[in-house]
């Protein structure tokens, strides 16, 4: 076989980092990610003179943030994960219960109104520990089986709040939820009257001081929850990568590929899915309870299938296994759900009436206009687009395997050099 | 290891397996050395792959025990099997196919890391220099069945000869005591099961005891020291490779009895 004298051990591996590093089109799209990330509020307050959009883009951020989360389950763990909205719903009520008036009003006679920042931590825990209660006795079970018993899990958990009124309000809903403060000694650009103001005065009581004290509320000022969403979405991938090239996502990789083997390697199938299933419970604890404090109120219905369904969706179409990939789905999604979809009849009716078909958007007998029509019909043209994106690239948008193929082409590369230098 | 080595590796005592009124392996005793490359023969659906089965936690024994250096491991889980030390390649190529030869490899040495989650999320300096040793480690692997060229392939696009020996370099990153081969030379050409034969004796001479299921007789009689024949899941005989050669139940095992 390999009667050529390789090259010295040392000169194999090195090289490959590098050029990865280079050749990384996941870095280029974190640089692009970035950039617009920075340069959206800026642009779109200019171009519209309102906040709307970054508000908008606050509220993906949460659909980001679970993409990146069930993206573990999924993409690295290979566990198809159809209930993930109830993690999501228990990251939401947890804060939501501990951050408002709700627990006065319940049997337990008490408002708590935990801290934002404390409460983002304790929301993941209890996530974490749903998602390894969940994952306990079902993990054995695979592929359909488990996802049937996600799905049940989905739709429980919603009915559970609802049917908690004396805890959870039920169909009332939680309002009034604390947003995040920051203590007035935290200066910044937001405090300055000239700056940026992001963050608006407040004086804020402290759960642990009797009396209230200066502060900046977040309120509900779309910048702030921008700025706090970007930050926890690179915390998100951070965390996420480092665990993706770790001992733990190996053995995630290899379950996925093959459990017997992986088992025969010595990897614990059931603790290391469980922690697949953990982790990507928290990463949704965390978007719920950013996603109770920017909205500002949290009812059943806002966690039920269809949420699951678009995160999978966005997992899927951007590249199961892949975070960047992830993040671009999510994007798209969420901008074709919530911002493409329901402006498409107005603009369908601009268009019609520009090009002198104006005849079409009145009403007519069954004919609704074409305004109404569209509205009908947007629910179909969300799933062409998805069958057609699926047709087109069945691998997702940035798939994973790519960068591994780019990889091998200069692990072979890299070899031919080092054969060429030892034999000249 | 600080425990007194016993002479036995492995020590199968009465071992049967049944499925339903079926007996795949039928009262089988047996004792591996330590350091010696033991053989498995026997005709097609003697049972070989079953017993091998059985010792690796695949299957639980209807009876019998398994005692592995000294400990019963009799019913054990796979992944405990595989870090007290036994490391198995099998029959069918069970690769990775998707993850990278040194990835492969690397998967192998899960149960000698440490790293714990909270290691690896913040990726911590512990870590860090777990996982350099580790690459290094499965490179030198990769080295030592000759396929380190090969090291940021897909497993799946490798030929077939160098998955088996991607598949014995996981097995090794386990740090096995006593290495399962289940027909390592299927599908080999004459040069490539040469080339095993050496990478047999490389991996005895690492101190690694190898416990082989094997056709080829060629292979089996020039490595193996000692050979248990099983035919219909009873053991038949039992003995260095000449005289196991002419041993007349043996030969009517795989000839079938004269007229």
């Amino acid at each position: 076989m390999s009667t050529r004298p390789a090259g010295k051990r040392r000169s194999l591996l090195p090289p490959i980092r590098f050029r990865e590093r280079i050749r990384d089109r996941d870095t280029a799209i974190y640089g692009v990610l970035i950039i617009i990330a920075l340069i959206f509020p800026l642009a779109t307050i200019f171009a519209t003179d309102s906040t709307f959009l970054v508000s908008q883009a606050g509220h993906a951020g949460t659909f980001v943030l679970l993409a990146i989360g069930l993206n573990v389950v999924v993409g690295f763990a290979g566990l198809l994960d159809l209930g993930y909205a109830a993690f999501f719903a228990i990251g939401a009520y947890t804060y939501a219960l501990f951050a408002s008036a709700q627990l006065q009003a319940s049997p337990a006679h008490h408002a708590y109104h935990l801290p934002f920042w404390l409460m983002m931590f304790v929301a993941l825990f209890v996530a974490a520990a749903f998602g390894a209660v969940l994952g306990f006795p079902t993990l054995r079970l695979r592929g359909d089986y488990l996802a049937i018993v996600t799905l049940g899990f989905g739709e429980i958990v919603p009915q559970l709040f609802f049917n908690f009124d004396q805890w959870t309000g039920g169909i009332n809903a939680i309002g009034g939820i604390d947003q995040p403060s920051l203590p007035a000694w935290i200066t910044g650009p937001w405090a300055g009257a000239n700056g940026i103001a992001i963050l608006q005065n407040f004086t804020c009581k402290p759960f642990w001081a009797s009396s209230a004290a200066p502060c900046y509320s977040f309120s509900f000022d779309p910048i702030a929850y921008y700025v706090l969403v970007l930050i926890l979405i690179v915390a998100a991938v951070i965390l996420v990568t480092n665990l993706h090239r770790s001992r733990l996502g190996r053995a995630w990789m290899a379950i996925r590929e093959d459990e017997v083997a992986a088992a025969a390697m010595g990897i614990n199938t059931v603790t290391t899915k469980l922690l697949a299933f953990a982790i990507g419970a928290s990463f949704s604890g965390f978007a719920g309870a950013y996603y109770g404090a920017s909205f500002g109120l949290v009812s059943p219905d806002q966690f039920y299938f269809v949420v699951s369904i678009t995160v999978l969706v966005m997992v899927v179409l951007g590249g199961m296994g892949n975070i960047t990939g992830v993040i671009v789905g999510a994007i798209i999604i969420y901008f074709v759900l919530n911002s493409l979809l329901p402006s498409l009849p107005s603009t369908v009716e601009s268009f019609a009436s520009n090009i002198g078909l104006g005849f079409l958007n009145d009403r007519n007998g069954d004919w609704p206009g074409l305004a109404g029509e569209t509205q009908r019909l947007q629910f179909l043209l969300y799933g062409l687009i998805l069958v057609l994106m699926m047709l087109l690239r069945p691998q997702g948008i940035f798939p994973s395997r790519v960068r591994e193929q780019e990889l091998k082409h200069a692990a072979v590369q890299e070899e031919e050099a080092v054969v060429e230098m030892t034999h000249a | 290891m600080s425990q007194a080595p016993t002479e036995n590796v492995l020590e199968l005592t009465n071992l049967t397996k049944r499925f339903g009124g079926l007996v795949a392996v039928d009262d089988v005793s047996l004792h591996i050395k330590r350091g010696e490359v033991f053989a498995l023969i026997g005709p097609n659906g003697a049972g070989k792959t079953t017993l091998f089965n059985n010792v690796t936690g695949l299957f639980q024994p209807t009876s019998g025990t398994v005692v592995f250096d000294g400990r019963n491991i009799t019913g054990s889980k796979p992944h405990e099997v595989a870090r007290l030390g036994i490391a198995r390649h099998v029959q069918n190529i069970r690769l990775f196919d998707y993850m990278t030869c040194v990835d492969n490899v690397r998967v192998g040495r899960h149960v000698r890391m440490r790293a714990k989650v909270w290691d690896s999320l913040f990726k911590l300096p512990r870590e860090r220099r777990e996982e350099v040793r580790v690459t290094e480690e499965a490179m030198d692997l990769l080295k030592f069945v000759g396929i380190q060229r090969q090291a940021h392939q897909y497993a799946r696009n490798l030929p077939y000869g160098q998955q088996r020996r991607l598949e014995i370099a996981r097995a090794l990153a386990t740090e096995p005591k006593l290495l399962l081969l289940d027909e390592p030379a299927a599908g080999f050409t004459p040069q490539e099961k040469v080339e095993l034969m050496a990478l047999v004796k490389k991996i005895l001479a690492r101190g690694i005891t190898v416990f082989l299921i094997e056709h080829d007789m060629k292979v089996v009689m020039g490595i193996s020291e000692r050979i248990v024949v099983l035919d219909h899941g009873e053991k038949i005989a039992e003995g260095p490779p000449d005289e196991v050669r002419k041993d007349p139940r043996v030969i009517e095992a795989y000839l079938g009895k004269s007229a």
